[in-house]
């Protein structure tokens, strides 16, 4: 795995991981978003029978990078599960992988749109609405007027660079002065692209992503990405 | 042969002799083996009255003991061809005064009447293999087709071998249980592997009868001597169009054959600037929207076309007497394809066809002048049918539950009655059974969603008629990029274009479509908005595919010529000019054996590999060697293929060849590479849509228009990792090493050259190298340098902030 990039945002110094993740250093905090555990098995019970790994797949990687960097707590920001039946789903083994992580570090479940409140017997904290820590605020869904020191999720903000001819595309971290956006961190979670209209009318101006692609993360500036203009 | 007259019932003989015509003598042969209740292969050229020989034993039989129900199936891959033929049939049945209704059956036909049809079959139905495999998953299908007396298959050799024809070849197992002793005809064109066809048509049942029509007059051919400058890269041929308009001006009517969209667009729109006479000149495309096509072919079969630019959508349909003249434009990368194209000139089999090659390039002239060749010795090539797709029979296998319940034992038995699947192992079968059931994966959680049950006599069935609905919804093999709709204005819908191209497209550029220089305007919903511009250089659409790759067998003419200077008399001085000059300066390519050269030029070495294996195998050898000389520390930067050469450029020169070229990279490295590689990416979309597992649509969404999609790379990476041998991984590898990556034919050229490489180490570019590294700034660039682009961009803006140094050494040719 690549070495995280440092940022600074608001003030704070923050490393964004390749694999989607957000860390908080100095707090020992690490920040993932819209994990949509239980996607494949709420297509399933539609008679669309998605691979039932990616609960595992996303649980797995979450504690990889948790281990990582020896985080005290994980926020986890809003979505969690796919839908509200999620929870009740999950089978032995992934529960059982979410209560180790939850022994490690304590787990703050901000509430999504697509799971108002996870369930307590899952351990961790819930918390309705913000999470504010030193500078930062955290939420699940940004607020189009409050920004200063925002991050959310949500979107699944995607990107695309042109390279010779060949498109390269995945999922970015959005920042601009005011607002950090992260990219969905579960493995069924699609994307959308940072120039969608309810995208750019949260970074109107200039801004930059950190693509996630070819196992690597790149900064480019909003300027250098396919569809700008 | 029997006499017209001991054959044909005095009603078709007085028809025959009515209309001036003596019938052929494959028509009555096939009216014999009818009689005889055989099934029969008719292979002929193009014309001929192949479609009239394969109905006319159907038309009798219904003239001698009239009755009603389902009598006669008619398969085409063109919904467009069904309905031509099912007007045609017409006129017989209306002048034979027989009582027979003919309806056709395709995706465009109304609810109401697929009800019907259902209820109160017509005598003769003309379908495709989509609509065939939805009427066999109604439980009122062993009804319908119960009393079934032909199938008849056209263009057989165009469904023989691709997912449709596995679909259809199951669709003909079911048909046998159905139908015991119902006779099939095929149709088909002239191939390579007739016995292969043959037993395709069999599927299940008993032996096929052979019969070949005869070829009719010799064509006709010449390469168009240009009195242009010949080019030494390129594919467009814009050099010779002035000629080629020529040539159809002196022609009442020509077929211009191009082999891709882009060149079709291009072609068209420089033949219309050429055309002072105003010719009535018409493109034909797979992209154009279908009314537009159906246009072109209708001002076509009246006559009123004098040429019409063509992509391979023109290589099927109906007949059309008036052709006299078609042009290959570009090479024919392959002598099956070149002889089915010639034969859409000239249907009256006592006159020869007429047909021009125009080579867009050196290496082109040599393609052209060993199709010719092979053309001569009455050569034909094309790839043998494969094995059928897994992901196709899991789509069956679903559409026979929605028919009625059944055992696996006995639909395992009919299922390997169908050709492509006689080889199929068991274990295959049930995994394939396994993911109908319930997607077929080793963690068991989905249980209780499942889409089949098993009752205690081990009998299948569907769950719900939910099932069913969604399966019928889904049908089909034939899987398309994410299209737009090209739309000018608020208006008139011209066609479609991949959507990815609209992504390299900002407002205000133009590019050409349709015929039309427009300009683009943005994209709503499903629709690419345009509006027509006036002037300023175009961006062509670039599309996925169409490109096929130069067969072996000819690939083996270019090699057999490029060696053998004696027969380089016939070629244009230029050409042979440029060949002589590479035996001077270095060496030309021996029949056998592989030719390298690597020189400098610039900061970077090229390797420059004499391989004539085609696109798609170029392109995996260049991967695969870039990786290995990653790894070697050559620090490789990209490569471009050919369907002749690749071309590798690196900061390091390349020494040990045969290390490089050792066929052990066709183990660890290419499964590595092919796992993450964008093509298997593709490639696994495909075989979860056609298995079913991503639906294109879903009750309630088809008004909208809008697809139920899921990302099938987020399924690929999970599934990859979780449960590697899972069914549609398995699919999906097995097409990619027969189609795209053509890891078999790599795999030949690399056993065979072993030890017999030639490399010449020189000072700089040879002259045969010229025209692949023309193509650098053309072709995207591959393989390992994407990561390197990515770190330039990188560097160069850290540069651009005055943070970091410029990247020196890093940036590529081009």
């Amino acid at each position: 795995m690549p070495e995280p990039q440092p940022i600074r945002f608001n003030g704070v110094d923050l490393l964004v991981e390749a694999e989607g993740a957000l860390l908080w250093p100095e707090e020992r905090l690490l920040i993932v978003a819209d994990l949509h555990l239980e996607k494949g098995s709420s297509f399933a019970r539609r008679g669309v029978m998605l691979p039932p790994y990616d609960t595992r797949a996303t649980l797995e990687r979450l504690a990889r990078v948790a281990e990582r960097h020896d985080a005290r707590r994980v926020l986890c920001l809003g979505d969690s599960f796919h839908d509200g039946d999620g929870p009740a789903r999950l089978d032995a083994e992934d529960a059982a992988r979410l209560t180790a992580l939850g022994a490690s570090a304590e787990l703050i479940w901000l509430a999504g749109n697509h799971d108002p409140a996870p369930p307590p017997e899952l351990g961790g904290r819930v918390v309705e609405g913000a999470f504010r820590l030193g500078p930062l605020t955290f939420r699940h869904i940004a607020e189009p007027l409050f920004a200063a020191g925002e991050i959310s999720g949500h979107y699944h903000p995607k990107a695309s660079i042109d390279l010779r001819g060949r498109r390269l595309s995945g999922r970015c971290f959005v920042l601009d002065e005011h607002r950090l956006m992260l990219p969905a961190f579960g493995a069924y979670a699609g994307g959308l692209d940072v120039f969608e209209p309810a995208l750019r009318a949260l970074f109107p101006g200039d801004f930059a992503v950190h693509l996630l692609a070819r196992e690597r993360v790149t900064r480019l500036p909003h300027a250098r990405l396919a569809g700008y203009g | 042969m029997p006499s017209p007259s001991a054959v044909l019932p005095p009603l078709f003989a007085d028809w025959f002799a009515r209309r001036g015509w003596a019938p052929h003598p494959h028509q009555l042969a096939l009216l014999e083996a009818a009689r005889r209740g055989r099934s029969a292969l008719l292979i002929a050229p193009t014309g001929g009255g192949k479609t009239l020989a394969g109905f006319l034993p159907s038309l009798i039989d219904l003239a001698e003991r009239p009755r009603d129900g389902l009598h006669t199936l008619y398969i085409s891959p063109l919904k467009a061809l069904a309905v031509d033929i099912q007007r045609n049939l017409t006129a017989p049945i209306v002048e034979l005064g027989l009582p027979i209704r003919s309806e056709t059956r395709t995706g465009d036909t109304p609810a109401h009447k697929r009800q019907r049809q259902r209820e109160q079959p017509p005598q003769m139905l003309m379908t495709t293999p989509e609509s065939l495999a939805l009427l066999l998953s109604y439980p009122e299908a062993a009804a319908m087709f119960a009393g079934l007396g032909a199938i008849i298959i056209d263009e057989l050799h165009a469904l023989a071998g691709s997912k449709r024809g596995d679909l259809l070849a199951l669709g003909l197992a079911r048909l046998r249980r159905l139908a015991p002793d119902c006779r099939r005809v095929g149709l088909s064109a002239t191939v390579a592997w007739p016995d292969d066809l043959a037993a395709w048509l069999g599927s299940g049942g008993a032996e096929v009868a052979r019969l070949v029509a005869s070829g009719g007059a010799k064509p006709d051919l010449a390469i168009l001597a240009t009195r242009e400058e010949l080019p030494w890269s390129g594919h467009m041929a814009l050099h010779a169009l002035g000629e080629v308009y020529e040539a159809i001006k002196r022609h009442r009517t020509t077929l211009v054959f191009v082999n891709t969209r882009a060149q079709a667009e291009l072609c068209f729109h420089e033949l219309w600037r050429l055309n002072d006479d105003h010719l009535p000149i018409a493109l034909h495309h797979g992209s154009l929207a279908v009314e537009q096509r159906r246009k072109v072919e209708a001002w076509m079969a009246a006559g009123r076309l004098r040429a019409v630019v063509a992509t391979s959508s023109l290589d099927l349909g109906i007949d059309w007497g008036d052709v006299d003249l078609v042009v290959q434009v570009g090479a024919p990368k392959g002598v099956s394809r070149l002889t089915q194209r010639i034969g859409r000139a000239n249907h009256r089999l006592d006159e020869p066809s007429r047909a021009l090659l125009v080579p867009a390039n050196r290496f082109e002239v040599l393609e052209c002048r060993a199709a010719l060749a092979a053309l001569g010795r009455g050569e034909l090539d094309g790839e043998r049918p494969r094995p059928g797709g897994l992901d196709v029979l899991a789509q069956h296998i679903l559409g026979m539950a929605c028919a009625g319940s059944f055992t696996a034992d006995a639909l395992h038995a009919e299922v390997t009655g169908a050709a492509p699947y006689a080889g199929l192992k068991r274990a295959d079968f049930d995994a394939a059974l396994g993911f109908a059931e319930n997607g077929g994966y080793a963690l068991s959680g989905y249980e209780r969603w499942r889409k089949l049950f098993r009752d205690s006599l081990g009998r299948y069935h569907i769950v719900s008629d939910a099932v069913a609905r969604r399966y019928r919804m889904n049908i089909g093999t034939i899987v398309e990029a994410s299209m737009l709709k090209v739309r000018l204005g608020r208006g008139k819908v011209l066609g479609e274009v991949e959507e990815y191209f609209a992504g390299t497209l900002t407002p205000g550029d133009t590019f050409m479509f349709a015929g039309q220089l427009l300009a683009f305007e943005g994209v709503h919903g499903n629709d690419l908005i345009a509006s027509r511009a006036g002037g300023g250089a175009p961006k062509v659409p670039a599309y996925e595919g169409g490109r096929l790759p130069l067969t072996t067998h000819l690939a083996a003419g270019v090699r057999a010529l490029l060696a053998d200077p004696r027969a380089w008399r016939d070629l244009p001085a230029a050409v042979q000019e440029w060949l002589r000059l590479q035996r001077h300066r270095s060496e030309l390519p021996g029949p056998e054996g592989l030719l390298v050269e690597s020189f400098p030029r610039g900061p970077h070495d090229y390797l420059v590999a004499y391989c004539f294996e085609g696109r798609n195998a170029h392109q995996t050898l260049g991967m695969l060697l870039t990786r290995r000389m990653e790894r070697a520390g050559l620090k490789p930067l990209g490569f471009v293929a050919t369907d002749y050469v690749l071309a590798v450029w690196s900061l390091e020169p390349a020494r040990d060849l045969d290390a490089l070229f050792d066929q052990d990279m066709l183990g660890d490295d290419l499964e590595a590479w092919l796992a993450e590689s964008s093509l298997m990416r593709r490639t696994f979309r495909s075989v979860a849509i056609i298995a079913g597992l991503i639906e294109r649509k879903h009750p309630g969404q088809e008004k909208t228009g809008r697809q139920v999609t899921f990302s099938a790379d987020l399924i690929y990476d999970v599934l990859r990792k979780h449960q590697p041998d899972h069914l549609l991984l398995r699919a999906a590898r097995a097409d990619a090493a027969s189609g795209l990556t053509d890891i078999r034919r790599l795999g030949d050229m690399l056993a065979r050259v072993k030890g017999r490489i030639a490399h010449r180490r020189l000072d700089r570019v040879s002259p045969l190298a010229v025209p692949v590294l023309l193509e650098i700034g053309r072709e995207a660039v591959y393989g390992a340098a994407l990561d390197h682009l990515l770190d330039e961009v990188t560097a160069e803006l850290l540069h651009e902030a005055g943070i970091a140094p410029a990247p020196a050494a890093r940036t590529s040719a081009s």
